[in-house]
């Protein structure tokens, strides 16, 4: 029976969605996922893919499949902030990691979306723990320019890319300088030289060069420029942030958001002030670099008390493969509301901060990453506190298509789950 | 005692032949020449004392014992740095003692973790802090880890305040079929390596299988590169160190080697192997290999295809030293699973999670509860008090310190987490930490929180982490 079960959901895993159904999902718990409280005895109704209602007094429509999650916790998928998702098979064999195309001789051009693949097992294993969305960035590599990063759904199909060319990614900090001559001062120098080229480039110039930029790049550059595209740039000391927003009033169009962020809390003020949202790594409490003699786990809920837009993230903490620790680490930020002179985030916050903000500072607010009416239909019915370390997802909805859960790994579980040979070897054994 | 026969050093001029073949561990020049009946103390010996404790007890708590027992409304009293007594309500407090009320609160053993490389891959992770692989030769049995400790590594902090981490082992890293001489140390901050080491703990000597060594040599042009050599180079080493050893308890003098003496104590027993392996196959070889020149494997490190040979791991007697999920990183991390440990524990071999991480050092209770929730999504139902001792006994007997520490039994040292709520539970913080007694770490006071030398008069000094 089981054998069956499997081959079954491994033809729909691979074939394409069915069509999204009218469902209604009764009598849980339900996080919308804006920070309000959870509404008990919920009911969420999708249809054509899409969030109709969710609330405590929602009629059910004729028709609708429906779904018993009492004594569940339903909530929208998990958005997760920051990744290589589907960049990466293995990272440390070559011909299956993507994450950076620096040596193509392009920067800010290079484009993710077509490396994105969704049939490698990180999909399918960080589907299975209710993470509908990701924020996919490229790598930099030898410019501080990384490339356009894109907004990845988790779905079973082939069409990973919910918006391609998202976002540029840039690298500040000491990575940054790295790849800029060496200082920090080449970065800024760098930096505004790219833009400048940019600027001539669009217009026509016959000085424009192509010392730092490629046309393709140059192009990229000039949509961040004029604040069509943001600009994610990783940073985490307190004077390079506070650096760079001197340089964003000589660009006040470019819509800058920050990634990493260790030292936030230093500059919190700042940030509000300056409108910047950012993507936080949310445990960091280690000088591993000194531009992170900051950092602290309580960074997060202090930036957040001084009014700071913020979401968490994972940039370069097994960014390709673990978007499932996302909701340990808002769980943690969580438990610091209990630790004698930590700031955390309230339950409610923590969950708004791997749902509905990231997708807010994403731009993509109106259309992902909450139950409110419109939202697409990411729901995830779990079978207890999403963010415990004891709960799971029992049921996860991408645009209204009920996902299979299966994957590698749980083939490989049922296959050991008793290790000893029986009448054949272990390869027989599917 | 045995632990002094580990020291007793027989040394003689006997020139460096042993050693002479390209593959052998790099023999250090001669040291002066011992007559076979001298004996020579222990090198860098533990300097570490308990610190002053107050008599203390905790009532009222839910108590894991780090055994696999556990006690609801449970009394731990301390004195003297030891656990004094452990059991029910009834349990009687002396008068006069610290009493902490527990409602609400858990306690378990101090946290242990078999594989750290703090202090030898300290953070800030800079070039100049890189003192984990002597990556120059493939065997290099002759270093010692703690002498590439640095003992103001912020980190100890970290894993003391949010992991509850009391001991662990320092290991040496794995780019080296023998990597050297690990370290056991108490997690508590001292100004020399040597304040830090636990008082008589067996040696470790790291192993590596795989990919590393293979990579680092084979990009070398040099032996081994392929898992082939792997195991030829590590046989012709301990061909050489089983003559060693035989030159060594011959009465006749021989000139002593470093590295041959580490191998040479793990051919005694003395010192116990801790394997980096992540393949179940070449783990089945290494058990072999093992069995060829007579040692014994205590743990199988970052095991994460453990679960395929549960049953061979099982009656070896072979520990797994696992994370929870940890994954897809390199080729030989492709078929890890969550359900590593319940597998391994519903088989009946030993689990126990490690961090090998700076990070994950801080929450090895939590990746401990993922793996318990993983096992029980599959119908393995082990118990909270069973998934604690993956923490606390199960390393301490892998590293050979069960007797002192690793569970609340009487007379043991008085290591001991109050957390503020379940530990298995993402919620939970440690709340105090007491070692050999002390306190050591008290959330509500920010004085009974260690600062590095490191940290002292930067930003953030002293801030909760």
């Amino acid at each position: 029976m089981r054998h069956f079960l499997y081959a079954a959901a491994a033809v729909a895993a691979f074939a394409t969605p069915v069509a999204a159904e009218t469902i209604a999902i009764t009598g849980g718990r339900v996080v919308v996922g804006d920070g309000s409280a959870p509404i008990e005895g919920g009911t969420v109704v999708i249809r054509d893919g899409k969030v109709v209602a969710a609330g405590a007094t929602v009629a059910i429509p004729s028709g609708a499949r429906q779904i018993d999650a009492t004594g569940k916790w339903v909530t929208p998928g998990v958005f997760a902030g920051f990744t290589r998702l589907g960049l990466a098979e293995v990272d440390a064999v070559n011909g299956t990691n993507d994450k950076s195309g620096g040596r193509s001789g392009f920067s800010a051009a290079i484009d993710v979306a077509p490396a994105i693949d969704p049939f490698r097992s990180p999909f399918a294993v960080n589907r299975a723990a209710g993470v509908t969305r990701a924020v996919v960035a490229p790598e930099a590599a030898g410019n501080i320019f990384a490339g356009q990063g894109a907004i990845a759904d988790l779905g079973a199909d082939s069409n990973p890319v919910t918006k391609a060319r998202a976002f540029q990614f840039a690298e500040f900090g000491e990575e940054g300088a790295a790849s800029a001559g060496g200082s920090r001062a080449g970065t800024h120098l760098h930096f505004r030289a790219m833009l400048r080229e940019a600027q001539d480039y669009a217009a026509g110039r016959g000085t424009f060069d192509d010392d730092l930029l490629k046309a393709e790049d140059a192009k990229a550059l000039l949509s961040v420029l004029r604040g069509e595209t943001r600009l994610l740039i990783h940073v985490e000391g307190a004077n390079d942030m506070l650096r760079l927003m001197e340089l964003k009033r000589d660009f006040p169009a470019i819509k800058m958001v920050f990634v990493g962020v260790s030292e936030g809390w230093r500059v919190a003020r700042e940030l509000a002030q300056a409108g910047i949202p950012v993507i936080a790594s949310a445990l960091n409490d280690l000088p591993a670099t000194f531009e992170m003699l900051g950092a602290t786990q309580s960074n997060i809920g202090r930036m957040k008390d001084a009014g700071v837009q913020v979401a968490i993230g994972m940039i370069n903490d097994r960014d390709s493969h673990q978007l499932r620790y996302t909701t340990q680490y808002a769980g943690n930020i969580v438990s610091l509301q209990y630790v004698p002179g930590a700031t955390g985030l309230t339950w409610d916050e923590a969950f708004a901060a791997i749902s509905s903000v990231p997708a807010e500072i994403m731009g993509v607010g109106d259309r992902l990453g909450s139950l409110k009416a419109g939202r697409a239909a990411d729901v995830v019915v779990w079978d207890g506190d999403p963010l415990e370390l004891s709960s799971a997802a029992i049921t996860v909805i991408i645009d209204g298509v009920e996902q299979p859960l299966n994957n590698r790994q749980n083939r490989l579980r049922d296959r050991y789950a008793r290790p000893t040979e029986g009448d054949l070897p272990k390869a027989y054994d599917r | 005692m045995k632990s002094n026969l580990r020291w007793s050093i027989l040394a003689a001029p006997l020139a460096l032949m042993a050693c002479s073949n390209a593959e052998g561990p790099k023999t250090v020049s001669a040291t002066p020449a011992v007559k076979p009946t001298e004996k020579a103390p222990a090198p860098f010996p533990s300097t570490y004392k308990a610190y002053p404790g107050v008599a203390t007890a905790i009532r009222n708590v839910t108590l894991y014992d780090g055994e696999g027992g556990k006690i609801d409304n449970g009394v731990v009293f301390m004195s003297g740095g030891k656990i004094s007594s452990v059991g029910g309500p009834d349990t009687a407090i002396p008068a006069g003692v610290n009493v902490v009320d527990g409602t609400g609160k858990f306690v378990t053993p101090g946290i242990i973790d078999i594989h750290s490389h703090l202090g030898d891959y300290p953070t800030p992770s800079v070039e100049a802090h890189s003192d984990g692989n002597e990556a120059t030769s493939p065997t290099t049995p002759e270093v010692w880890a703690e002498h590439s400790v640095w003992p103001q590594d912020p980190g100890f902090s970290r894993a003391l305040a949010n992991g509850g981490v009391t001991a662990l082992q320092v290991l040496p890293g794995s780019a080296n079929l023998m990597g050297g001489r690990s370290v056991v140390l108490k997690n508590v901050y001292a100004r020399t390596v040597q304040g830090m080491k636990f008082p008589d703990a067996p040696y470790g000597m790291k192993m590596a299988c795989g990919e590393n060594p293979k990579r680092v040599y084979g990009s070398k042009g040099r032996m081994p590169s392929t898992r082939m050599g792997n195991i030829a180079v590590n046989r012709q080493t301990w061909i050489k160190a089983q003559e060693y050893k035989k030159k060594r308890d011959s009465g006749k003098e021989y000139t002593r080697d470093i590295g041959m003496e580490t191998l040479a104590g793990v051919l005694d027993g003395d010192i116990s192997i801790q394997n980096h392996c992540y393949r179940a196959d070449e783990m089945a070889i290494v058990l072999d290999m093992a069995k060829e020149f007579g040692y014994k494997v205590s743990t199988f490190h970052h095991a994460v295809e453990s679960y395929k040979i549960a049953d061979l791991l099982r009656d070896n007697d072979v520990c797994s030293a696992v994370w929870a999920d940890w994954w897809g990183f390199k080729m030989e991390a492709y078929d890890a699973i969550p359900e590593n440990a319940a597998i391994l524990h519903n088989t009946g071999a030993c689990v126990i999670i490690h961090s090998d991480d700076e990070n994950q050092i801080q929450r090895l209770n939590q990746e401990a509860a993922k793996a318990q929730a993983d096992g029980r999504r599959m119908g393995f139902n082990i118990s909270d008090a069973d998934v604690i001792k993956w923490l606390t006994y199960n390393p301490a007997k892998a590293l050979g310190i069960d007797a002192k520490t690793g569970s609340l039994k009487a007379g043991k040292m008085a290591d001991v987490v109050l957390w503020n709520g379940n530990p298995l539970s993402v919620y939970a913080r440690p709340d105090k930490v007491w070692i050999d007694g002390a306190l050591m770490f008290d959330a509500s006071n920010p004085k009974i929180r260690p600062v590095s030398d490191f940290e002292l008069g930067q930003p953030g000094e002293g801030d909760v982490k």
